[in-house]
């Protein structure tokens, strides 16, 4: 099915106003135009995390589609449970109403996926039920307070890894989550981030339509947690495309697609680090070397994809 | 009703029994001694006879979270556990109750780690027991397949919707074959009859979403608590009911507790699962030397009949509580601080002393509670012993 704004702008808005997500936060962005794809007849799981947390205050939910939450590490293999009901109360013909075909999509943080539901999660997707993961990536525990998780980035300052008068943030690059659902031999894998709506909306349309399971890993610029202007979430999510930190593509059945093509002269990283706080420290007298870390890590990375996008 | 008498291990009784109950989901993950249970239900399935839809999921914490996901939608749910593996999914077991799932799990009782040891005692369900879940204890294989078909109609009365543990000792129980009667196929589904889905809410039910385990802080989350703790105050009501028409349907009756030759008996031990069994022998023995001890055998341990049991053992001299898993650094064992704290406003209350036993699957034999039964004797006449004491331990 195509997806164009002309339809989009009809959907209905399946993720209520009022909820309690901060000013500029680009995640209920992210469940917002996920669902508008996805449609009424949608099961949510979300992990522990900001989203769960915003949306679902009691007596208050901003879900107009039944969701459910039950810990941090154990989203994927709650909606493994729903998902298989489903089908066994298909089969007996006890549905509680008739539906043909109804998605199960999960969501989690960066935490809740890259780390500690990352178990949970694998076995998901091995297992091959038909649901799609979320991952609304922001690169650090921001629902906790801003620790650092195997998703941030080299450099970053958190309240875990501080920068201080010895130390300049995390000392690692982040893991490559997503090459480890491909691992997996999913049906299909995409990486995206909210300000090319199309694309994001592209890749929730193949995933959902897929026979299996599916995984989204999508970056999610953070106000609070990065330091920037509430106003430039989007912008910060184009930049980070832009400067090929975060490149758009997608793994149909194993084969890696480029969908998105950065200027061919590359944005540098710096323009990136310099517009969130958690960057200040690189950019003190001393620590350039850092910076060109950084970057030599990203050109690494986006070669690498290149060649696998068999655009080398 | 004409019954099949079969020899089953009790991992093979449970199994059938849950079979009869036609779940519509059962998440499994494999750990000693509870394996075999869902090794037998796989054939089941592999064979057709149940029409169930596993999830063979890659952890317990995973087993429980897929069983609350699938529970959420209204399917019947089973999953099984032992030891470690309950101790991992611990999180899930009170979230699981929380949201006031019907699911169904047997713990086949083993030690928990460390040092790791796969041999039967309490400590896995004793670390659950505020967990927020019923929880029935069983001596033999017969009891074990007796409260794997009733747990379902306990689980899933419209006034109690609270998870069922039900608990059989490793290997003592699991492993070991031995005759019991079972119900035929149609008889058993008649009895625990299908699961109502058009009561209660359903995650699937699209036309009217709902949303499960929400935030929930200070000003609802006390008041949710309470309607836990009353719904497992409704459920002996429900729990005595079913008993009763299990015992009119098969001639075995079940209450909360039973009373093994405790009429007369000056001397009462109290115990839970297999050691029940043993000690039923050793008592005999001891009346035929005319000492009038007797023995009480816990099935109802959550919720647990608190005022039940001081009525029972309000006449009884010296009380001897037996737990097999020690409360570290606690006064005594779980089960008798429990006991000992319903005794205390009994107008006359009996000495109660509690001895710790069989840890790690330390053999417990008819000579240790021969044992214990002498020291009962010698503090009813008046010797003074510890309260808390150790039996079958070499120091």
């Amino acid at each position: 099915m195509a997806v164009n704004l002309q339809t989009l702008s009809k959907n209905e808005d399946l993720l209520t106003g009022g909820h309690r997500a901060c000013a500029g936060c680009t995640g209920s962005n992210i469940l917002r135009q996920i669902m508008l794809t996805a449609g009424r007849d949608t099961v949510v799981g979300g992990a522990t995390g900001c989203m769960e947390v915003v949306t679902t205050i009691f007596p208050y939910t901003a879900w107009k589609t039944p969701f459910i939450h039950s810990a941090f590490e154990n989203c994927a293999a709650t909606i493994s449970g729903a998902e298989t009901a489903y089908r066994a109360l298909k089969k007996s013909g006890e549905l509680p109403v008739p539906r043909e075909r109804i998605n199960f999509i999960a969501f989690g943080g960066d935490g809740g996926t890259y780390d500690i539901g990352l178990q949970s999660l694998s076995g998901a997707m091995e297992r091959g039920h038909n649901m799609l993961y979320v991952c609304y990536d922001n690169e650090a525990y921001m629902n906790t307070g801003i620790q650092r998780s195997g998703a941030t980035p080299f450099g970053a300052h958190t309240s875990t890894a501080p920068a201080g008068k010895v130390k300049q943030g995390k000392d690692r690059h982040r893991k490559d989550l997503t090459k480890i659902m491909v691992a997996h031999n999913i049906p299909y894998v995409a990486q995206t981030t909210p300000f090319h709506w199309k694309d994001l909306q592209m890749k929730v349309r193949k995933a959902l339509d897929v026979d299996g399971p599916a995984f989204l890993n999508i970056l999610m610029p953070c106000t609070v947690g990065w330091g920037f202007d509430p106003a430039l979430g989007i912008e910060l999510s184009k930049m980070a495309t832009e400067c090929n930190f975060w490149p758009l593509f997608e793994v149909e059945n194993g084969e890696y697609k480029l969908t998105y093509k950065p200027k061919a002269d590359r944005t540098p990283i710096e323009e990136w680090l310099k517009q969130q706080v958690r960057f200040k420290h690189l950019f003190k007298p001393g620590n350039e070397h850092l910076i060109v870390e950084i970057q030599r890590w990203v050109d690494d990375e986006q070669r690498k994809l290149l060649k696998l996008c068999g655009e080398a | 009703m004409k019954q099949i008498y079969v020899g089953l291990t009790g991992n093979e009784a449970v199994a059938t029994a849950f079979k009869q109950a036609r779940p519509h989901v059962a998440p499994a993950f494999p750990i000693t001694p509870q394996t075999e249970m869902m090794h037998k239900f796989a054939d089941f399935v592999a064979d057709g006879v149940v029409d169930t839809e596993m999830i063979l999921v890659e952890s317990e914490h995973s087993a429980m979270s897929a069983a609350i996901g699938s529970a959420a939608t209204g399917a019947r749910t089973f999953t099984a556990t032992s030891s470690a593996g309950f101790a991992l999914m611990w999180e899930v077991v009170y979230i699981a109750a929380s949201l006031r799932l019907p699911i169904c799990m047997p713990v086949v009782n083993r030690a928990l780690s460390g040092n790791i040891n796969i041999h039967n005692d309490h400590s896995d369900a004793m670390g659950g027991r505020d967990a927020g879940w019923i929880q029935l204890w069983c001596e033999n294989t017969q009891e074990a397949y007796d409260h794997a078909l009733m747990c379902w109609r306990i689980a899933e009365h419209k006034d109690v919707r609270l998870p069922v543990m039900i608990n059989y000792d490793g290997f003592i129980i699991s492993h070991t074959s031995e005759s019991l009667h079972i119900l035929p196929d149609e008889d058993a589904w008649k009895f625990v009859g299908p699961k109502d889905l058009k009561t209660g809410y359903s995650l699937l039910d699209m036309d009217h979403p709902i949303t499960v385990g929400p935030l929930d802080l200070t000003d609802y989350y006390f008041e949710h608590k309470v309607s836990q703790i009353e719904a497992l105050k409704r459920a002996p009501k429900h729990i005595a009911e079913v008993y009763k028409e299990f015992g009119q349907l098969t001639g075995r009756h079940y209450s909360f507790f039973e009373e093994y030759r405790t009429d007369d008996a000056d001397l009462v031990i109290v115990a839970l699962g297999s050691t029940a069994g043993t000690a039923k022998d050793v008592i005999d023995a001891q009346r035929e030397k005319g000492v009038k001890v007797g023995l009480l055998k816990i099935h109802m341990f959550r919720p647990f009949p608190a005022a039940e049991l001081a009525k029972a053992l309000s006449k009884a001299k010296v009380v001897g509580v037996m737990d097999k898993a020690a409360s570290f650094g606690g006064w005594g064992g779980p089960l008798f601080n429990e006991i000992r704290s319903a005794l205390y406003d009994l107008p006359a209350r009996p000495k109660i002393h509690n001895w710790i036993y069989g840890l790690g699957g330390r053999d417990t034999d008819v000579k240790q509670i021969a044992a214990l039964i002498d020291q009962l004797q010698a503090i009813a006449k008046g010797r003074e012993a510890e309260t808390v004491n150790l039996l079958g331990v070499r120091l």
